[in-house]
């Protein structure tokens, strides 16, 4: 049947069917096409920069005229595993032990509030709680940060507040309690996520099913949504675990005198030292443990639920 | 080809590749230096303003008090960029392949940053000619060996200061009068310094004077053992610090709400914290004090040279420095700018030093930066490579 | 299912939650309005003065322009990028396709600072002068899966026998576009970009590395928080920051609320094609 783009003229209509065919017939071709702009682009500019960051931590800096030095060595490694000088294992120790932390406290925050979205709350206190945890998400993140600066500073609303009912202050402006606060307050949302699409599709027959079966709340908790909702759980950890374990931000405006992350370690020796060389080999750290981090998530079906 | 193969064949042309480029990057790659250097003393004249300056700076080097006039006068309008730290001037200057990456124009460098800047051929023969006030600088601002290398001049110094102790008077009695206050246990938790390699040198200083065994001559010229000396000191200091301070006015704050007592500065934010009535006030303790001395230098790739000039040319005259100095609470390099300063604060050309004699100087250790030469023919000083590491081992 | 005391201790720690992500929030905008120069609690006096300094601020100005800029052209590249590899995905199967996709993962899933860092060096490499163009190049790395996410999700839901059942009625590969891919696939592509404008629009560690005298509106804010300055404006800057980033995101969040096949734009498409194309 003649369509009406066939008023364009037969000529230049068979052309775009020929056109049209060859792609169709040869699926690779138009797959080639459609990936070499992104994929291309990727390669060369990310993985491309990727890889001569990690090659550049095997190079040492002039420390007078900044001069890269093409000098094929592995101080830098030295220096950031050696044992006689723990500063930077005590660096990255603190940096995995606070990511992990935060994820702990995110996964316990999150769950409830997922498990009531998903299988709780009606259709339109759904829809408002959506709104309620993905818009603190995507309001800026510096700002929430400064947020709680202005909360937990000597002469904030958190003082404020304690003084108020007879406590004394809680000096917990610029520690690693501030930090672990504002980090768990500000990954928040990316563990609801997941976690409340995992849950949500746990079919209501299987907890029929199971209830049918002779167990309890309790029992069906841990026997079957718990084991359904782990990937979930698993997925929304990724974020918290990796966003925090790169972070720089959070130590420079909340953090104290023990606070340093390994991403302010990173900042320092290229903003502020211009040494990259020692600043891509510290960098490979966060880089391995995330990639372990991933293994284990992948294992654990994280991926599907992402 | 069975998939499997197929698979381990796309991931090992990736492998390649990726190993291509790494290849290339090392015969290639590195911080693509900037340009050798052009003519030996710089532009014969200034000539026309190119609209814009681009300035990276310490805060309130161009205080728009001062610098509003210099913009309707030539037009060329300051975007600024405040650093806290000699290495993150060095730093901004190398990024985009160095010289100022063609992105900035001037950078007021201290002395520990100055020589990196010289040797890293980030910064140009500046010409001094075409500076006037340069004539009339104090004699050992003129040429210094921060600055000036093998008679060309890198720059055009603009001002100097020391590094004071701070305190609030309320809450610490007796005042104090040596830096041994922000290194005993009396104000634990209280305490703050800034978050700077250099401060080693502070450190330094102190044992210079309390432990002379130590042998430390310069505290910039630190040997292994009194590095770890200056260090073990300050790993010490840490427990007693509250934060260290990565800008003024992180320490003008940390004043302000009492989380802190006593703690090393500069005069600009005792001046903002007086100005607003908070109880406090400085000095330079008994065993002395490091300082600092800034000279305005300019990119090698600098976009618009002919502001800069205007820009150097006009922060040196006796007015400005005056009014800058006022701001800040340094001390002028050119001495005709006394009576502009007693004109806006009356005793303040006296209260900064302005014209002190020589000797005065001498007693400020201006920052520089540490090399491996320790200057009396020896080689084994740590360089600053050694001196970032040993900070980072403190505060992290 | 639930007991009754199990149902009201997850609504309570539910509200607590909510009240937990949102008062930081409140609290910002709150300060927007306060008077003095000092940032202590309780607040002593209001005005909305400092939102007409702000405005006349050169700096703020330029730096929300840039920002604004920067946004618009990371998205463009994202939404170009983005759907072009969510399609290749999506319609045929070949090997290395999981590494595509892990491969656009990559930017968001490394560490920012590890992103900005390869970026900065790759940049002094191969010499690129610092300028708009190097942010906007960081941040479409990570805008791009943001699109892609969208579109993918969005054809997957889609019957895939609509581009079939289109070329055999003797449409050709543009038309099928036009009249079949396109209304599908618009309101996810409309939803990602307003999701890739947004992300970038905040976006301040991997900005940091790669701008040169640039200050977007995130690093104004950083800038000044760390020289401890402008408090007051910064305080504004944030309140119209979250309300900047809060629109687009609830936009793109109704716009892909319902989905699948029979969603109604779907539908107004096949209305539409009846009168007056006669495809049928």
């Amino acid at each position: 049947m003649s369509s009406d783009a066939a008023r364009a003229g037969p000529s230049l209509r068979g052309a775009r069917l020929r056109f049209s065919a060859t792609f169709w017939r040869r699926p690779w071709v138009k797959a080639l096409a459609l990936l070499t702009l992104p994929v291309g682009a990727f390669v060369v500019v990310y993985i491309g920069s990727l890889a001569i960051l990690f090659v550049s931590a095997f190079w040492t800096v002039d420390s007078f005229t900044g001069k890269l030095q093409h000098i094929w060595n592995i101080d830098n490694f030295r220096q950031i595993f050696s044992t006689s000088d723990p500063t930077y294992l005590r660096i990255a120790g603190r940096t995995i032990g606070i990511a992990a932390a935060v994820t702990v406290t995110d996964a316990i925050l999150a769950f409830p509030l997922a498990y009531y979205m998903a299988r709780l709350a009606s259709r339109r206190s759904r829809a408002v709680l959506f709104i309620a945890v993905l818009l603190p998400l995507w309001s800026s993140y510096l700002v929430r940060i400064y947020a709680w600066r202005l909360i937990l500073s000597s002469d904030g609303v958190l003082n404020w507040a304690l003084n108020g009912v007879g406590l004394p202050n809680a000096n917990i402006a610029y520690t690693n309690w501030a930090m672990w606060i504002v980090f768990s307050y500000v990954w928040l949302p990316f563990m609801v996520l997941p976690v409340y699409a995992a849950l949500e599709r746990i079919p209501e027959s299987y907890l029929e099913a199971s209830g049918d079966l002779g167990a309890g709340g309790w029992r069906t908790f841990r026997n079957v949504i718990l084991p359904l909702a782990l990937p979930g759980v698993v997925a929304g950890s990724i974020f918290t675990f990796s966003l925090t374990l790169g972070d720089y931000v959070t130590p420079l405006l909340v953090g104290g005198a023990g606070s340093s992350f390994i991403g302010n370690v990173v900042y320092d020796f290229v903003g502020i030292n211009a040494n990259v060389p020692f600043a891509a080999a510290f960098a490979t750290v966060p880089v391995m443990v995330m990639g372990v981090y991933l293994v284990v998530a992948r294992r654990l079906g994280a991926f599907e639920a992402l | 080809m069975s998939r499997a193969k197929k698979r381990y064949l796309a991931w090992a042309a990736l492998g390649l590749l990726t190993g291509a480029l790494a290849v290339a990057a090392a015969g290639f790659g590195g911080s693509g230096k900037s340009s050798n250097g052009t003519s030996a003393t710089g532009p014969s004249s200034i000539g026309k303003g190119e609209g814009a300056l681009n300035l990276i700076e310490w805060a309130a080097y161009s205080d728009p008090s001062f610098a509003k006039k210099f913009v309707s006068q030539t037009g060329c309008k300051i975007h600024r960029k405040d650093a806290n730290t000699s290495s993150e001037m060095v730093a901004l200057m190398r990024t985009g392949g160095g010289g100022g990456g063609g992105q900035w124009d001037l950078v007021s460098a201290s002395g520990d940053a100055s020589l990196r800047l010289i040797y890293g051929h980030d910064v140009k023969p500046v010409n001094v000619k075409l500076i006037p006030s340069w004539k009339e600088f104090i004699p050992i601002f003129k040429s210094p060996a921060h600055n000036t290398v093998s008679g060309v001049h890198y720059g055009v110094s603009v001002q100097w200061g020391p590094n004071t102790l701070l305190y609030n008077t309320k809450k610490v009695k007796p005042a104090p009068t040596s830096w041994g206050a922000i290194y005993s246990t009396k104000y634990k938790g209280k305490v703050t310094v800034p978050d700077n390699t250099i401060q080693i040198a502070d450190a330094a200083l102190y044992l210079m004077k309390t432990k002379p065994s130590l042998g430390i001559r310069d505290p910039y010229e630190l040997t292994k053992s009194q590095l770890d000396a200056a260090v073990k000191l300050l790993k010490r200091q840490k427990g007693l610090i509250k934060k260290y301070w990565g800008s003024a006015a992180d320490e003008i704050n940390l004043f302000k709400s009492g989380d802190v007592v006593i703690g090393a500065s500069w005069p600009y934010q005792t001046l903002q914290l007086q100005a607003a009535h908070a109880p406090v006030k400085e000095l330079i303790p008994r065993e002395g004090a490091t300082g600092w001395a800034d000279t305005w230098m300019l990119a090698s790739k600098a976009p618009h040279p002919n502001c800069a000039y205007m820009w150097m040319k006009y922060v040196t005259t006796p007015p400005v420095e005056a009014k800058q100095a006022l701001v800040f609470g340094e001390t002028p390099v050119n001495p005709k700018a006394c009576p502009y300063m007693n004109r806006i604060q009356k005793g303040s050309c006296t209260k900064y030093h302005l014209n002190e004699p020589l000797g005065y100087y001498k007693t400020i250790h201006f920052w520089k930066t540490p090399v491996a030469d320790c200057g009396n023919g020896k080689k084994n000083c740590m360089d600053y490579n050694a001196w970032q590491r040993a900070w980072t081992q403190v505060t992290s | 299912m639930e007991t009754r005391a199990t149902r009201v201790g997850l609504r309570v720690w539910t509200l607590l939650v909510v009240l937990f992500l949102w008062a930081p929030l409140i609290l910002v905008a709150v300060y927007a309005f306060n008077k003095s120069n000092i940032q202590s609690w309780p607040i002593s006096g209001w005005t909305t003065h400092w939102f007409s300094v702000a405005w006349h601020d050169p700096d703020v100005r330029s730096a929300l322009w840039l920002s604004v800029k920067v946004g618009l052209l990371a998205t463009a590249v994202a939404l170009v990028l983005g759907s072009m590899a969510a399609f290749a995905i999506h319609r045929f199967r070949f090997f290395g396709r999981e590494s595509v996709s892990f491969l656009l993962l990559l930017p968001i899933a490394l560490p920012g600072i590890i992103t900005g860092m390869a970026l900065n060096s790759f940049y002094v490499f191969a010499q690129v002068k610092f300028s708009i163009w190097t942010i906007v190049i960081g941040h479409a790395t990570f805008c791009v899966v943001v699109v892609y996410n969208n579109v993918l999700a969005r054809l997957r839901r889609s019957s895939p026998s609509l581009i079939e059942a289109s070329m055999d009625l003797g449409a050709d590969g543009w038309q099928t576009f036009r009249f079949v891919v396109w209304p599908v696939l618009s309101t996810a592509l409309i939803a990602g970009g307003l999701l890739a404008f947004a992300l970038s629009f905040d976006e301040i560690i991997v900005t940091t590395f790669t701008a040169g005298a640039q200050t977007t509106l995130p690093i104004f804010i950083l800038d000044n928080l760390r020289m401890g300055q402008q408090f007051p404006i910064v305080n504004v800057v944030a309140f119209v920051v979250i309300l900047l980033t809060v629109i687009p995101v609830t936009i793109a969040q109704r716009l892909t609320a319902d989905t699948g096949l029979l969603r109604r734009d779907t539908r107004r498409t096949v209305v539409a094609e009846t009168p007056g194309s006669g495809a049928v």
